[in-house]
C-alpha cells in the first residue's frame, strides 16, 4: 500500500508541474557552458552520464539535445528512478542552469554512416 | 583419529620394526609397557598411549628413507581417469606429496601444473576455464591459508553454478606434524571454511576412500546445479608408501555422470500450452547454456514460437544478431508480455519487478496482472541457507525444478505439436514485428555509439568498436565480464558461438575478472582462439600476479584495461548516500577512486612479463595500439593496452 501511494504521489506531482496547455514551457535561466562543464564534473554528473552526457548503462543520455529545462530540472530535484536527488541545497538553481548550458552546447554526433567503424 | 597414523604405523611395523626395536630408547620402551608411578610432589601425568614406531629415534639405521610408490601416485592415477587437463595452484607444503607425484609420476600432463600467485587466481581461472571447455579444472591449495585465500573465488563459482574441482592439503594426525608452521597450516575440518558455498566435500582417510570420493566429487560437481566440490588430501596419504594390504584393493572407480534432470512431462505440456496460446510470449535466459547445445536449443524454441529472447548474459545463450534477440528491448517486452518463460534465471523476481534504492525503498511490478510466469531452473533442486544469493522469492505459475537446457527439446517438441495453422500465421506476423524491432535496436546502438566518439577519456562505445574492427575476422572469444562498459560489445559485436561470452563472476566479487580472463584464455589456447579481455582497473589490482601466470605459461590473451581510475560502482553508491543526506557529492571520490598516483598498468604488466602499452587517452591512438598488441597475441603471448576511459 505504501508503495502504491508513493507511486501515485509521484505521478500527481509530475502532473502539477507541467506547463498548462497552450503555454510555452519555461525557458532555462541563463548559464555559462564553460562553468557548466566544470560543475558537471564537480557534481559527479559525468559518473553516470559520461563526460559528454552521452549516457550509458548507469545513466540516461543527457546530450546532445537535452530534455527541456522544466523537465530536466524537475527530474534532478525529484528523480523517479535510481538517480540520487539533487536538492537546491547541494546544487543551486544557478549551478544547474550552468550545467544545462553545458549540455546544450554539446555538438550533435556525427552520423553513424560517416564513421567507418560503425558500419553494419 | 586419522586412518593415516594407523597406516603409517602398520607400514613401519612391517618394514622396519624388527630392526628398530633394538633402537627404542629406554624411556620410550618403558612408556610402552605402561606409565610409571608419579613421583612425590609431581602432578599425575596422563597415561601415555602406546608409542608408535614412528616416534622412535629417527637416526636409526633401519629407518626407511625412500619409497618408490607414495600414495600421491595413486591419487594421480585417479585424477588422470577424470580427464583433468590442468591443476592451478600456488605451491604449498600441505600438498607437496601430490604436487611431486603430478609433475614426476604423472609427467606433468593430465593434469598439467599451472603456477599461480594467489589461490583466488587459481579458482577464478578454473571457473572461467569450465565455461569455455565444459569440464572442470582442478585446483590445489593449502587446507588453511590457501583455502581462505580461495574463499571469495569459490563463492563466485558457487553463485555462478560452476563446478571447480578443489583439492586442499592438510595434516590431520597431530603427532605427525612438523613443529611450527605445519601446525598453523593444519585444521580439524578444512572444508568447514567453505562448506556454505560448496556443494559437497570429503576428507578421505585411506586411498580407497580417496578414490571413491575423488570420483564422487567430480560427479556431484557436474550434476546440475553445478557447483564447486572439495576433497581434503591428508599429508600422510599423499606422502607415505602405499601399504601392501591397501595396494591390493586399490582401483580407480568408473565415472558415470548423472544425466541432467528434465522437467516433469505434465509441467512441460502446460508450459507449451501457455506459450503457444500467448499473444506476447517472452523468453528470458540467464545461466541457460551450459554446453554448446544450449544455444541451438534456445534458437529452435524461439523460432518455433517466433518469440523474442532476452539474454541476461549469464551464459552465451543466444546469437546477438538473431532477429529474435530483443535483449535491448527487455523493459518494453516484459511490460507487454502475457507469458514469460524464465530459463535458469538468477533473479526471476528482479526480472518482473522494479526496485528503487531510495530513502524509502519501494518496488513495483513490471508485468500485467495476469501474466503467466514459467520457471525452469536446476537451482530449485539444491538451495543452501546462509549466503543469500538465491534472491527474492518469485511467485511463478509453473515451476520446473529441472535443468533448462535438458528440458528445452521436450518443450520445443510439445510446442510444435500444439501449433495450428492459425497460430503459425500469428507467429509469422509476430516475427515480422520483432525483426523490425531488432533492426531498430541495432541502428540505435550505432547512433548512440557515435556520441562522444572523439571524446577523451575514450568512450566505452569507441573502445568496443575499435576492438571489434580488429578481431571480427578471427575466431575470437570475449573472456571477460562485460557489464562495466555499458554493454557495448553486445550492442556492436556479432556473438554467435558458445565460447564467445562467458558470463560474469556470479557473486559479484571484485577480483574475478583478471584471473577469469586468463583461465578462459587457457581453455581457448589449444583451440587457437583469440581471447580478448576488457579488464576493469580496480579488478586488475586485486591479484595482478595472474599476469605473470599468463606470461609464464604463454597464454595468448589481449587485455584492454577499461581504466576509469575508480571503483566506479562505489563512487555512485557514495554519491547516492551524500545526496540523500543533502551533503553534496564533491567528496565522493574519497575512498573510491584510484588516482594520486594514477596506476601505470602497462608498467605493472611489463614487470610481470607482458608486452604492454599505455595509458592511451587519445581515441585516435587506440586502433594502432591494439594492432601492435594483437600482433604479440597472435604469436602466442599475452599483451595489454591500458586505455583511459569514460566511467561507463
Amino acid at each position: 500500500m505504501l508503495i502504491a501511494a508513493l507511486v501515485l504521489a509521484g505521478t500527481v506531482a509530475g502532473a502539477q508541474t507541467q506547463a498548462p496547455a497552450g503555454q510555452a514551457a519555461p525557458a532555462a535561466p541563463p548559464g555559462n557552458a564553460e562553468t557548466g562543464k566544470k560543475l558537471f564534473v564537480a557534481n559527479g554528473c559525468y559518473q553516470c552520464h559520461g563526460y559528454e552526457g552521452q549516457g550509458g548503462s548507469a545513466g540516461a543520455r543527457l546530450a546532445p539535445r537535452p530534455l527541456p529545462w522544466a523537465a530536466l530540472s524537475r527530474y534532478v530535484r525529484r528523480p523517479a528512478n535510481q538517480m540520487p536527488p539533487y536538492t537546491e541545497k547541494v546544487l543551486p538553481d544557478a549551478d544547474l542552469a550552468h550545467i544545462y548550458a553545458y549540455l546544450q552546447s554539446r555538438p550533435a554526433a556525427a552520423a553513424p554512416a560517416s564513421i567507418p567503424l560503425l558500419q553494419p | 583419529m586419522s586412518k593415516r597414523s594407523v597406516d603409517r604405523r602398520n607400514f613401519l611395523k612391517g618394514a622396519a620394526v624388527t630392526g628398530a626395536a633394538a633402537l627404542v630408547p629406554d624411556a620410550v620402551a618403558s612408556a610402552a609397557q605402561g606409565p610409571a608411578p608419579a613421583a612425590a610432589g609431581q602432578g599425575q601425568r596422563p597415561a601415555a598411549a602406546p608409542t608408535s614406531a614412528r616416534e622412535i629415534d629417527p637416526r636409526g639405521e633401519a629407518e626407511p628413507l625412500t619409497t618408490d610408490r607414495p600414495g600421491g601416485d595413486f591419487m594421480v592415477d585417479v585424477l588422470k581417469s577424470l580427464n583433468l587437463e590442468y591443476v592451478a595452484s600456488n605451491p604449498g607444503s600441505s600438498f607437496r606429496g601430490i604436487h611431486e607425484s603430478i609433475i614426476n609420476y604423472g609427467g606433468n600432463t593430465m593434469p598439467e601444473f599451472i603456477t599461480c600467485c594467489h589461490e583466488e587466481s587459481s579458482i577464478a581461472m578454473a571457473h572461467a576455464y569450465f565455461k569455455v571447455e565444459g569440464k572442470p579444472m582442478a585446483v590445489l591449495c593449502h587446507g588453511t591459508v590457501g583455502l581462505q585465500h580461495a574463499a571469495m573465488a569459490i563463492y563466485n563459482a558457487y553463485c555462478d553454478r560452476v563446478p571447480v574441482y578443489i583439492m586442499a592439503g592438510n595434516s590431520l594426525d597431530a603427532t605427525m606434524r612438523r613443529p611450527g608452521v605445519e601446525w598453523a597450516h593444519s585444521v580439524q575440518d578444512a572444508a568447514a571454511i567453505v562448506r556454505d558455498f560448496t556443494k559437497w566435500d570429503d576428507n578421505p582417510v585411506s586411498l580407497p576412500h580417496f578414490a571413491e570420493s575423488a570420483v564422487r566429487a567430480y560427479k556431484i560437481a557436474m550434476t546440475p546445479p553445478m557447483m564447486p566440490t572439495l576433497i581434503v588430501l591428508d599429508g600422510g596419504l599423499q606422502e607415505d608408501p602405499i601399504p601392501s594390504e591397501v595396494a591390493a584393493r586399490l582401483r580407480v572407480p568408473k565415472l558415470t555422470l548423472a544425466t541432467p534432470p528434465q522437467g516433469d512431462s505434465g509441467a512441460v505440456a502446460e508450459a507449451a500450452r501457455l506459450l503457444v496460446n500467448a499473444q506476447n510470449p517472452v523468453i528470458v535466459a540467464d545461466r541457460l547454456a551450459r554446453t554448446p547445445a544450449g544455444m541451438a536449443r534456445l534458437v529452435e524454441l524461439a523460432e518455433a514460437l517466433q518469440a523474442p529472447v532476452i539474454d541476461q548474459h549469464g551464459r552465451m545463450n543466444f546469437p546477438s544478431k538473431h532477429p529474435l534477440n530483443l535483449s535491448e528491448s527487455a523493459g518494453q517486452l516484459i511490460a507487454n508480455a502475457d507469458v514469460i518463460l524464465g530459463l535458469e534465471l538468477t533473479d526471476f523476481w528482479g526480472t518482473v519487478n522494479g526496485f528503487r534504492d531510495s530513502l524509502v525503498r519501494t518496488s513495483r511490478s513490471r508485468i500485467r496482472p495476469n501474466t503467466k510466469l514459467i520457471s525452469i531452473t536446476a537451482v530449485d533442486l539444491y538451495t543452501k541457507s546462509n549466503f543469500q544469493d538465491f534472491q527474492r522469492y518469485p511467485e511463478v505459475d509453473v515451476a520446473m525444478a529441472a535443468d533448462a537446457e535438458a528440458t528445452l527439446p521436450a518443450i520445443t517438441e510439445a510446442v510444435k505439436k500444439l501449433t495450428t495453422a492459425d497460430r503459425r500465421t500469428a507467429f509469422a506476423e509476430r516475427r515480422t514485428r520483432l525483426e523490425q524491432m531488432h533492426a531498430r535496436a541495432r541502428d540505435a546502438a550505432r547512433a548512440e555509439a557515435a556520441i562522444a566518439w572523439d571524446a577523451s577519456p575514450i568512450s566505452t562505445a569507441r573502445l568496443a568498436a575499435e576492438l571489434w574492427a580488429q578481431i571480427k575476422t578471427d575466431d575470437w572469444s570475449l573472456v571477460s565480464e562485460s557489464g562495466n562498459t555499458s554493454g557495448w560489445a553486445f550492442r556492436l559485436w556479432d556473438f554467435e558461438k558458445s565460447y564467445q561470452h562467458l558470463g560474469d563472476s556470479g557473486g559479484a566479487g571484485v577480483g574475478y575478472g583478471a584471473p577469469a580472463a586468463v583461465g578462459g584464455a587457457l581453455a581457448n589456447k589449444k583451440h587457437g582462439r583469440l581471447s580478448v579481455n576488457i579488464q576493469g582497473d580496480g579488478d586488475f589490482l586485486y591479484a595482478p600476479g595472474v599476469w605473470w601466470t599468463a606470461a609464464h605459461h604463454q597464454i595468448p590473451l589481449l587485455t584492454v584495461v577499461h581504466n576509469n581510475r575508480a571503483y566506479h560502482q562505489e563512487v555512485m553508491h557514495i554519491q547516492r548516500m551524500a545526496n540523500r543526506h543533502q551533503r553534496g557529492i564533491t567528496r565522493a571520490a574519497i575512498g573510491t577512486t584510484i588516482t594520486d598516483p594514477n596506476v601505470d598498468f602497462a608498467k605493472v604488466a611489463q614487470g610481470l612479463g607482458l608486452y604492454a602499452e599505455g595509458p592511451v587517452s587519445n581515441p585516435n591512438d587506440l586502433g594502432p595500439a591494439l594492432r601492435r598488441a594483437l600482433a604479440v597475441v597472435r604469436k602466442g603471448q599475452p599483451a595489454l593496452v591500458d586505455v583511459v576511459t569514460q566511467p561507463r
